[in-house]
């Protein structure tokens, strides 16, 4: 069975919010939209967005990591936001497994969001339901876009290409052998929610220098010795007999 | 599921274009529906960003709708103040009129009463053409307050620079060092070649004060202390050479390292090259006419003489009996006290990590040594069967180059990456057409007042490269010639202008009174002008007689913003959406490493209300001023509009060199150069509105001193000499302006108040020393430096008025160390007042430990003047957030009755935004929670500015409630 999902390479993101802004362009004019913003030109201007960049420090000066932390719905294998939905407004295909809430069934009591351990849903304040990541339902299948471009935006757009979308169920995808071979992991497994979405964590490349790396026969200065002694310069020959 | 959202009814159009959300240039694809934006996206046949796009980038959308826009052009009631924004709508006739009438008389008296200043306006060879054209030198960009001494440093070292120009080759790269790097330097492309390099195995370390962005997946981060960048490139030379870590024979070959000095200091030539009685035409390149001491023969030998192997070191008499040494002597002489130990001193890096950071830049460079099997034959007819390189690479901006040291911080840089044998090879750094150029480049100013003459053009460039002192733009007292000081003793190598010194300068009258100041697409009302509180009195400041200091202030930008307020004259730009444009190859293109790329903007949407792009303001008003490249014999304009001028305008009758350099001849056949294509602009549409040429693989490295390249350049009239380019190492150019200052050179001298400057800072060879301005400084009040940059989703002032891209920064924080914090008993959150000896601003204080504790930093421009780009009053922007250049001075302390002299790099005039020292301390708890200083916001709506929708957004693209 398919399992959609994204795989976030913490290693190459550099918190750029490309994701967030592309997420809400994509989907505020499309299947989901709009994306209403409260006081877009006023104080504390707070609109909803699918999917969110955070960024925390890890580590004491000077032995700091800067985290960047993009978050969206994970799409979880047992989601617990579709259970507790009284109207079944939120559910998860069983197609593709991609988790989605059908707003014309929604009442907006927030029990979903207040189920989901990740803080993935947020509450439309002006259209008063739930909304969420959708894993661009409305691109992936969308045989009018070229095959290249059925893709989530976020995944189209993000310049390090750390974000990877494919099926996590497939052995033999792109996000799966990442997942495998680049420690791929899940978010609060502990919860048993079975979060689809994965994430690569950061990687360190190091340089070991020898000593003798630094001492060469082909040390270009051995070039600079230029003091050659003239023919008729003193020598041992001039006083001594042995 | 397919999108549902569109019906049989609706029309959509898809449309290529250019993004101007930065001034990175990145292709986007923009899909509308019904006449509105749906979606912009990344072109993914477009060469710089594959298709990629950045927050700013995708949120277009919200800038093309924003409620900011002006849509008519304004002009300041009589009875309002400047800065009030009280404006009354007129027509373009009028504007035009007001503009032509005042013009005219400038131009018929004094050309140089009008000045033209831009900001990051990608349209220099135009805007630049027009001030040449008028006949005033008082024109230039941003380059000034930005980075000049990457461009200069680099430029009068090895011939190319950072970002347009060139680059680190990061596809081929092992080792990648960035230094000094705010997030937008490059943006796309540099988040693109990133995370290639980490995921194929790449070492990337970050030198920075700070943690954010990009430094956040390095492999290692190593704070510094801001400002002291030329120490550690000091040190880092000082243990490559120690060790014998360098490339010899690139050194040798392609350098100036061999060349032998004259060191007499009883000589009048001391500190400038010996050179052989070969005799060469003038011109603007660098004579092949040096001398090296050859180690067979232990003689004196022209340069590459056959056979012959010259010492780097040691020190010889000539035949002439001129004591000499060669340049890499006087190097290793100069860094020998630089050791990583004094270093360690000074950066606040250890000793052992600077030898580490020494240590691995050289063995990578030399163990990891690339060979492609590209033949290539270099200058002097020497046939290679092979490209090689040394694969470790750097990236640096602002944040080195915005000291006053800057200069010499990034020539030794320039020299680092030299030694290493990293210049224009495969997995170092690499040029980007049209660089590399001659050192320096052949582009000159006029070299007095007699250049500028009534209705006449100037008699050279606005802007050039001094060579030597008589190069300089003076009169015969030694007065500068332009507003800015830009090519005067204070500021010789001021190549990109000193725009932060405009309104200071005109207000004071010093070098002299203006009339007209016409600013483009610059916030010199905030966030571009450092000092701002008192920049803005002056922009409002009276004479005796009740008249403006600065008589006449016409401001073109799309957004009411903080600067538009101070205007005379409002004229309502488009946004890039609306407008034709393009990236040309006479301005800063967007060539890649293998060969010249141009591009260009085709409007997508039709312009809003009754908005004018710039570029048709300068064509009418070049037609209506009558300039000669703007009009035909009789007089008349000589070009419909901006596409027109785009497509027939030539350099010079027939030269077939113009804006665009694809599908130029009749047919589009040509290209570089070629008659003009009446279909230019329908191919580039065709053609992902990008022209790129990929030049033969064996011209893409070694440009510097490839034959082919070189000539390839020649014939396509990138450059008139197809010379090499010998890399300056040591820079007899700085000697040459030292030389000066010693009474020691023929011609212009400079005054006797500057001479110990100029002969301080003209050293040939790179040296560091404390900012100008710390020197200045109480460092035991003000003991922490205080810097700004960019966040990656935030392009400087322009982006508050988005709806989207402020949710991510409403408002800044200073970020400081909690060590730092603690010691003045600041918590994270509190309130507290930053503070240096200009100034003071309240603002909120975030914990980090990522940045190094003798730092503070923040954001720069997300702070707001109340009430400008149309915000609400109480937007955090105006409230919680900030701006630190109410702290930094456009000036230095002036010492007893000496000169006003600009806080700038004493080489280039670089303004030196990080130089500023100050303390922290809480506010008090009676304080308002609220930043200051404060600013009012127009007391009126502003005509033709859209009222805000106050509650709610919703933007469903096609519905018609946004054409």
């Amino acid at each position: 069975m398919t399992q959609l999902a994204l795989v976030i390479d913490l290693n190459v993101c550099v918190g750029c919010h490309a994701c967030v802004i592309s997420c809400k362009e994509w989907n505020t004019s499309g299947n989901a939209g709009s994306l209403s913003d409260l006081h877009p030109y006023g104080k504390d201007p707070t609109g909803t967005f699918f999917n969110r960049v955070q960024t925390f420090e890890v580590g004491e000066f000077p032995k700091t990591e800067t985290v960047h932390f993009p978050k969206s719905c994970l799409h979880c294998e047992d989601p617990p936001c579709v259970p507790v939905c009284p109207t079944g407004a939120s559910y998860k295909r069983e197609e593709d497994g991609i988790v989605l809430v059908d707003y014309d069934k929604c009442i907006g009591c927030k029990y979903c969001s207040w189920s989901c351990p990740y803080g993935a849903r947020e509450l439309d304040e002006k259209q008063k339901v739930m909304k969420k990541c959708t894993l661009c339902v409305d691109r992936i299948y969308d045989e009018a876009l070229p095959e290249s471009e059925r893709k989530p935006a976020c995944v189209m757009s993000c310049p390090p290409a750390a974000r990877l979308f494919g099926d996590i169920h497939d052995p033999e995808s792109d996000v799966s052998i990442a997942i495998r071979e680049a420690g791929g992991y899940q978010l609060m497994p502990e919860w048993g929610t079975q979060p689809a979405n994965h994430y690569l964590p950061r990687r360190k490349t190091r340089m070991t220098i020898h000593q003798d790396e630094l001492v060469r026969a082909d040390n270009p200065l051995n070039k600079e010795h230029y003091a050659e002694p003239e023919f008729d310069d003193p020598s041992l020959d001039d006083v001594t007999s042995w | 599921m397919q999108d549902n959202t569109i019906t049989p009814d609706d029309h959509i159009e898809v449309k290529n274009t250019t993004c101007y959300m930065c001034a990175c240039r990145c292709g986007i694809r923009v899909t509308l529906k019904n006449g509105e934006v749906r979606y912009i996206q990344g072109n993914p046949e477009h060469p710089l960003n594959k298709g990629v796009l950045c927050a700013k980038g995708a949120s277009g959308i919200m800038k093309q709708y924003s409620p900011a826009r002006l849509t008519k052009p304004l002009l300041r009631k009589k009875e309002a103040d400047r800065g009030d924004s009280n404006f009354e709508e007129i027509s373009w006739d009028e504007a035009f009129s007001i503009l032509e009438t005042r013009l005219t008389k400038i131009r018929e008296t004094d050309p140089k009463k009008f000045c033209l200043f831009t900001g990051r306006d990608q349209m220099q060879a135009l805007t630049g053409l027009f001030a040449k054209q008028f006949g005033t030198p008082n024109y230039a960009a941003h380059g000034g307050f930005c980075s000049v001494n990457m461009a200069a440093g680099m430029i009068y070292t090895i011939g190319g620079s950072f970002w347009e120009f060139g680059g680190p080759d990061l596809d081929r790269s092992k080792l990648f060092i960035m230094i000094g790097t705010a997030e937008d330097h490059h943006s796309n492309p540099m988040k693109i070649a990133l995370s290639k390099f980490k995921r194929s195995g790449g070492r990337f370390i970050s030198i920075n004060p700070v943690r954010t962005g990009y430094s956040a997946i390095a492999d290692d981060w190593v704070p510094i202390r801001p400002g002291t960048d030329g120490a550690l490139m000091l040190a880092l030379i000082n243990e490559i050479i120690r060790l014998g870590l360098y490339d010899r024979e690139f050194l040798i070959n392609y350098t100036n390292s061999a060349e032998l000095v004259n060191i007499d200091q009883a000589s009048n030539t001391e500190g400038l090259f010996v050179r052989s009685n070969e005799t060469f035409e003038e011109g603007c390149y660098d004579p092949q006419n040096k001398l090296w001491w050859d180690r067979h023969t232990n003689t004196e030998v022209p340069t590459r003489t056959p056979g012959a192997d010259p010492y780097l070191l040691g020190e010889f008499e000539t035949s002439n009996s001129i004591p000499v040494k060669p340049a890499f002597q006087l190097l290793v002489d100069r860094v020998k006290e630089f050791t990583p130990a004094w270093a360690a001193e000074i950066t606040g890096i250890p000793e052992e990590t600077i030898k580490q950071l020494a240590h691995e830049m050289g063995i990578t460079a030399r163990d990891q040594k690339i060979e492609l099997p590209i033949p290539w034959t270099d200058t002097w007819g020497k046939e290679h069967d092979s490209v090689t390189g040394n694969p470790v690479s750097f990236h640096a901006m602002r944040g080195i180059a915005a000291h006053s040291n800057g200069f010499h911080t990034i020539r030794a840089l320039s020299i680092l990456m030299t030694l290493l044998g990293t210049i224009d090879r495969p997995g170092g750094f690499r040029h980007k057409a049209p660089f590399p150029r001659p050192i320096p480049p052949c582009a000159k100013t006029p070299k007095g007042p007699e250049g500028v003459q009534p209705n006449t053009p100037l008699a050279g460039m606005p802007l050039g490269w001094p060579a030597e002192p008589n190069d300089l733009f003076i009169d015969e007292e030694n007065n500068p010639v332009r507003i800015d000081k830009a090519f005067s003793w204070e500021f010789p190598l001021s190549v990109h202008g000193l725009m932060h010194n405009v309104i200071t300068n005109a207000w004071r009258g010093d070098p002299y009174k203006i009339d007209t100041l016409l600013i483009f697409m610059a916030n010199m009302a905030w966030n571009s002008s450092m000092n701002t509180s008192e920049i803005r009195k002056m922009l409002n400041d009276k004479d005796e007689n009740g008249e403006y200091k600065i008589p006449f202030i016409a401001v073109c930008d799309a957004f009411q913003s903080e600067t538009t307020a101070f205007a005379d004259l409002v004229l309502p730009d488009t946004t890039y959406l609306e407008r034709h444009d393009v990236m040309s190859m006479l301005d800063r293109p967007i060539s890649e490493f293998d060969g010249p790329v141009d591009s260009v903007r085709i409007p997508v949407l039709p312009p809003t209300g009754e908005c004018k792009p710039f570029q048709e303001v300068l064509i009418e008003l070049g037609g209506r001023l009558k300039l000669p490249k703007f009009v035909d014999e009789a007089g008349n304009p000589k070009y419909r509009n901006y596409p027109d001028f785009i497509t027939n305008y030539e350099t010079e009758p027939g030269s077939g060199i113009g804006f665009l350099a694809g599908w130029r001849g009749k047919g589009g056949e040509k290209f570089m150069r070629g008659e003009p294509n009446p279909q230019q602009w329908e191919m580039y549409e065709k053609n992902n509105c990008v022209f790129h040429y990929e030049l033969p693989r064996s011209y893409q490295y070694m440009r510097n001193f490839n034959q082919g390249y070189l000539e390839w350049a020649r014939h396509h009239r990138l450059t008139r000499y197809a010379e090499p380019i010998t890399i300056h190492v040591y820079s007899e150019i700085l000697q040459k302006f030292r030389l000066a200052a010693q009474g020691k050179l023929p011609g212009k001298q400079p005054p006797n108040h500057l001479r110990a400057r100029v002969e301080t800072f003209f050293d040939p060879l790179p040296f560091y020393h404390v900012p100008l301005e710390t020197e200045l400084t109480d460092t035991h009040k003000y003991p922490l430096n205080a810097i700004t940059q960019r966040p990656m989703a935030m392009y400087h002032s322009w982006d508050s008025q988005n709806a989207w891209l402020r949710q991510i920064h409403t408002h800044n924080y200073l970020h400081v160390n909690p060590k730092t914090a603690r010691a003045s008993e600041i918590n994270d959150g509190d309130w507290i007042w930053v503070e240096s000896m200009h100034g003071k601003v309240r603002c909120m204080c975030r914990y980090s430990e990522a940045v190094e504790p003798g730092t503070v930093w923040t954001w720069n421009a997300i702070g707001k003047a109340g009430g400008a780009w149309n915000l609400d009053k109480n937007a955090n922007e105006s409230q919680k957030g900030f701006l630190l250049n109410h702290l930094i001075a456009e000036e230095l302390p002036r010492t007893g009755n000496g000169p006003h002299l600009s806080n700038s790099d004493p080489v280039t005039g670089q303004a030196g935004w990080y130089d500023v020292k100050v303390q922290i301390y809480k506010a008090g708890d009676d304080e308002p929670e609220e930043t200051w200083p404060q600013f009012d916001g127009p007391k009126q709506s502003i005509p033709g500015v859209k009222p805000r929708k106050r509650k709610w957004l919703s933007y469903f693209a096609g519905k018609g409630e946004n054409k």
